[in-house]
């Protein structure tokens, strides 16, 4: 997957069309991304690619919270094999060595726009 | 000696001179000592227990020390250096190129040598024995131009021997002269188990048969003469009859000698020259050799921690083992042979399946002294712990030898050396130790120990482990469902049915903290679909459901799922079955009928679910629930209507319960069977409910189906009308639900609870606890308001909307999914990682 902070963002449903704590597949760029909505309103979007059972789809995964040091981190369990990946990065909790990439996602006036790929933040 | 340190010598670098090195390094002796180790083989130690697999691996992979050198400077290493005489006065040792090496403290370690028996023709070519690698070596060339081989010697090396004969394509014999293989460690009926085992193999077996002599050609070996028997042809013969102490230094030094050879030791290994050890087979400490390496570590750790000022003794050792030989399992350990005075014997035997295994128990029948396993040696893990820690035997003894699936082992206390994850091996004490170096979760512990991070069959049993450890230490075990839920889940159950609480939202703001995650929302998911039955996907629901509920199929390897509509009791017309054929065909699905009596339907792409159920509910079917846990099948074999044997009519009683039970949500899946007789077509106790015609009625099982453990299902009562039948099942079932862990399988809840099946049957039967109205009731309306609920998902476009591809192009498949074909069917192709379908002109840019 390349990095490219000028690919265009792409339209892909009014967020109302995602169910609170749940995700859907959406098609960016040619590929499979989960874009997911929270209880609190906040929309991400993750690839839609489980690395962990080498099938898309970690858009059909239960969405909750889990403590993280101290933190509530709002994370997505893939549906196959249930590692839980959080949702504004990417990385696994379960296996911190594994991440999938996380994508930039904006609402504009009630429709969710999907971008490329979060540039990885050093902590 | 001119320098002030003192230095060790070590004769011999075998298994046990290599780890009374490494033991001394690692215990700081060479802190105040050099050493020194002499080896006479022109190669370093190695793995001479895995010998036989030198022909595949290779000697580096055998070695212990590939680099020749030890990491620690003060200790080195002398290939090619063959001691021959040693002058305790003096102490000084003499080598055979006339070297002389002074000592402090000396270390015998010379092993021992093959026993050759002084038979005619030993000395022919192509005559050798078994112990190095050079005798590999040597036998691996002569093999080269050999037909057929003969081992003399049928014990435990002597198989080794045949094993490695074999590997190099010889037609290969075995020639022992006691009336059985391996005559030490097993008896006669797991011999004979283990002989007709070798023999399937191709190898020939001569049990009782005395060597006369080696016959020859030209120098070379051409047969051997058995004494009334007819003469074997041999290219090549391997002398594996045993092995004698390599005790000639300590002979020359005037050691004092064990009757039976060997160098005559304390229980500090110290021999009766002070400042000279033995240790390994040239020892024998109070006058008895040890053939195999185990005891010699243990010696070489005692004369370590002597050195060092230390306690320990060699107190014998434990002369268990189990291997594979030739791809049989052997296991022999503790009083195999009944020594015990009034100790009694317990065998089971199959001859047909290769499984001998024998218990030796004491005369009171409550502990195990020994036993031998041949064929089928997975008990050994946790027989031969019950022998040394003296854990109690169970009452009925017979389950832990009977195949599986009798529950005898599952219901027993693991001692800690039981090995419960057998993917990453590792054992009940490991867990605990994990437990107690703070991991609180099975998780944790999974993390920490590898134990059911493979398979994952194990994790409830890990999470038992740790539980049952905490409880033993007084320690409160947390047992709240997840960080969101301080309490079980059957306190759950309660707390929503006391409410009346109908959504996930309001039971978590009153009684639980954060958003919920993958491990509550399910769980409360069940529990609010069990008291309320409605549909799952209803908004406020489906956001809970693991993903098999949350899109009414089961999620197969590749993201697609399997179809399976509901059989009841395996009944179907024709025209059903057409229907069926026609739909895969129609979708092109993998079609494979399921253990359940039913057809699975495997293949289909999210998108084609509601398509596929449009089709199978015009043809009449209904969702058979496979996603959900939830009521899957019963069972029925033909019954009374068709079969001669048959006492009631199952078929109709199984259609009657499974249509009863449908679509009932549960802690985990449920199973249920009905056999028209006793001869148990339907494999009815392996269920969570079976019933089992009787010429008065029905008698009714429950608990069996116990996943990863086999578990049969117990009796719950005899002779039951249709009527009574109903009600205990109805009883029985809501009970299961209410009270059970999450995930938690009928067996285990039923092990679980205190009082057992005598508590379960007052419950269900004696209404002890006055709840049986509440719980009839309760299933009554699970049973009124049951719907189909693909039915009504394919009705309400708001539902089907979720079944598609991708939110913004339902038409494009996911490129992500691609299947081969076996067999005339297709099957799922792992995708190498995330695909890309290129610039597809779709959506608006920003």
């Amino acid at each position: 997957m390349t990095l490219d902070p000028t690919r265009q963002m792409i339209e892909i449903c009014p967020v109302d069309a995602i169910d609170v704590e749940t995700g859907v597949a959406a098609l960016v760029h040619g590929e499979a991304v989960a874009v997911f909505r929270t209880y609190a309103g906040d929309v991400f979007a993750l690839s839609n690619y489980d690395p962990f059972s080498h099938a898309s789809v970690l858009s059909r995964g239960i969405v909750g919270t889990r403590t993280v040091d101290g933190e509530s981190v709002d994370f997505v369990a893939s549906p196959i094999y249930k590692e839980a990946f959080d949702l504004r990065t990417g990385i696994c909790l379960d296996k911190p060595e594994v991440s999938i990439a996380a994508y930039e996602v904006v609402v504009r006036e009630g429709v969710v726009y999907v971008g490329s790929v979060k540039a990885v933040v050093e902590e | 000696m001119s320098s002030y340190r003192k230095r060790i010598v070590v004769i011999g670098h075998g298994m046990v001179g290599h780890r009374f090195v490494e033991a001394a390094i690692e215990r700081g002796l060479t802190e105040t000592y050099d050493i020194v180790i002499l080896g006479e083989e022109p190669r370093a130690a190695y793995d001479r227990v895995a010998l036989t697999s030198y022909y595949e691996v290779g000697d580096k992979a055998l070695s212990f020390l590939p680099s020749g050198k030890y990491a620690d400077p003060r200790v080195s290493l002398e290939l090619n250096a063959k001691a021959v005489a040693v002058s305790p006065r003096a102490r000084i040792i003499t080598l055979e190129d006339g070297r002389q090496v002074e000592y402090d403290e000396l270390v015998l370690a010379t092993g021992a040598y093959p026993f050759v028996p002084p038979v005619a023709g030993k000395d022919l070519e192509n005559v050798f024995v078994y112990r190095t690698i050079e005798d590999l070596i040597a036998i691996k060339k002569a093999a080269k131009k050999a037909k057929t081989g003969v081992v003399i010697g049928g014990g435990l090396l002597g198989l080794e021997a045949a094993n490695a004969v074999k590997q190099l394509g010889l037609e290969t014999h075995v020639v022992e002269l006691a009336p059985r293989l391996m005559a030490v460690q097993i008896d006669s009926g797991a011999g004979k188990t283990l002989s007709r085992e070798i023999e399937n193999l191709g190898l020939t077996v001569h049990t009782g048969a005395m060597t006369e002599a080696i016959l020859g050609t030209k120098g070379k070996v051409s047969g051997l003469a058995l004494k009334d028997r007819a003469t074997l042809n041999a290219d090549i013969v391997v002398f594996s009859a045993g092995i004698r102490p390599q005790d000639a230094l300590g002979r020359a030094a005037d050691l004092e000698i064990a009757e039976r050879g060997g160098i005559l030791v304390d229980e500090h290994c110290r021999t009766s020259e002070e400042h000279i050890w033995a240790i390994g087979e040239c020892a024998a400490p109070n006058g008895k050799m040890y053939g195999l390496v185990a005891p010699g570590y243990q010696m070489a750790e005692v004369v370590v921690d002597s050195m060092l000022g230390g306690e320990g003794t060699f107190e014998g050792a434990d002369m268990s083992t189990k291997l594979k030989l030739l791809g049989v399992d052997v296991a022999s350990f503790g009083d195999a042979h009944a020594e015990t005075p009034g100790s009694l014997e317990l065998v089971y035997s199959d001859a047909v399946a290769g499984i001998y295994k024998k218990l030796v128990i004491s005369e009171d029948g409550k502990r195990l002294l020994g036993g031998v396993l041949v064929g089928d040696a997975s008990a050994y893990g946790i027989l031969r712990p019950m022998v040394a820690s003296g854990l109690p035997l169970p009452d009925n003894p017979e389950d832990l030898i009977l195949p599986a699936g009798s529950g005898g082992l599952s219901k027993m206390e693991l001692p800690d050396e039981a090995v419960v994850c057998s993917c990453n091996n590792v054992t009940k004490g490991q867990i605990k130790g994990a437990a107690d170096n703070g991991c609180t979760t099975q998780a944790d512990v999974t993390k920490e120990t590898k134990a059911g991070s493979t398979c994952g069959s194990c994790k409830v049993q890990v999470k038992k482990i740790i539980e049952d450890h905490f409880a033993a230490q007084g320690v409160v075990v947390d047992k709240s469902l997840c960080e969101h839920f301080p309490m079980t889940r059957a306190e759950l159950f309660d707390v929503v049915l006391v409410h009346g609480y109908r959504s996930f939202n309001e039971i978590i703001e009153a009684h639980g903290k954060g958003r919920g995650c993958d491990i509550c929302k399910p769980a409360v998911a069940s529990i609010l679909a069990s008291q309320l039955n409605s549909h799952v996907l209803d908004q406020g629901n489906r956001q809970l459901q693991d993903t098999n509920d949350a899109y009414l199929g089961n999620l197969q390897k590749n993201g697609t799922y399997s179809v399976v509509p509901r059989i009841a009791g395996g009944e179907i017309t024709p025209e059903g079955l057409i229907a069926i054929g026609e739909v895969a065909k129609d979708f092109g699905l993998y079609t494979k009928i399921t253990g359940g009596q039913r057809i699975d339907l495997f293949g289909a792409r999210l998108e084609q679910l509601p398509a596929v159920w449009k089709r199978l509910v015009d043809a009449g079917f209904e969702s058979g629930h496979a996603y959900g846990k939830s009521l899957r099948t019963v069972k029925s074999c033909v019954g009374s209507t068709w079969c001669r044997y048959g006492q009631q009519d199952s078929v109709a009683m199984a259609i009657e319960l499974e249509l009863r039970y449908r679509g009932l949500r549960s802690p985990h899946k449920l199973k249920g069977g009905v056999s028209g007789c006793a001869r148990e077509c339907a494999e009815a106790r392996g269920k969570d409910f079976g019933i089992i015609a009787t010429t008065n009625g029905w008698n009714l099982y429950v608990g069996g189906n116990g996943g990863a453990i086999p578990a049969h299902a117990q009796l719950l009562a005899e002779d039951l009308s249709d009527e009574d039948l109903r009600k205990y099942l109805d009883r029985f079932l809501m009970f299961y639900i209410r009270t059970a862990d999450r995930l938690q399988r009928t067996s285990t809840w039923l092990d679980s609870l205190e009082g057992g099946m005598d508590y379960l049957r007052q419950v269900v039967i004696e209404d002890s606890l006055g709840i049986a109205e509440e719980l009839e009731r309760a299933m009554a309306s699970h049973i009124d308001s049951y719907f189909d609920e693909w039915k009504a998902t394919i009705e309400d476009p708001e539902k089907v909307r979720r079944f598609m591809s991708f939110v913004n192009a339902p038409e494009t498949p996911d490129p992500n999914i691609s299947f081969g074909t076996t067999r005339g069917q297709i099957v799922p192709e792992e995708s190498a990682g995330p695909v890309s379908l290129g610039m597809p002109q779709i959506g608006a840019s920003l």
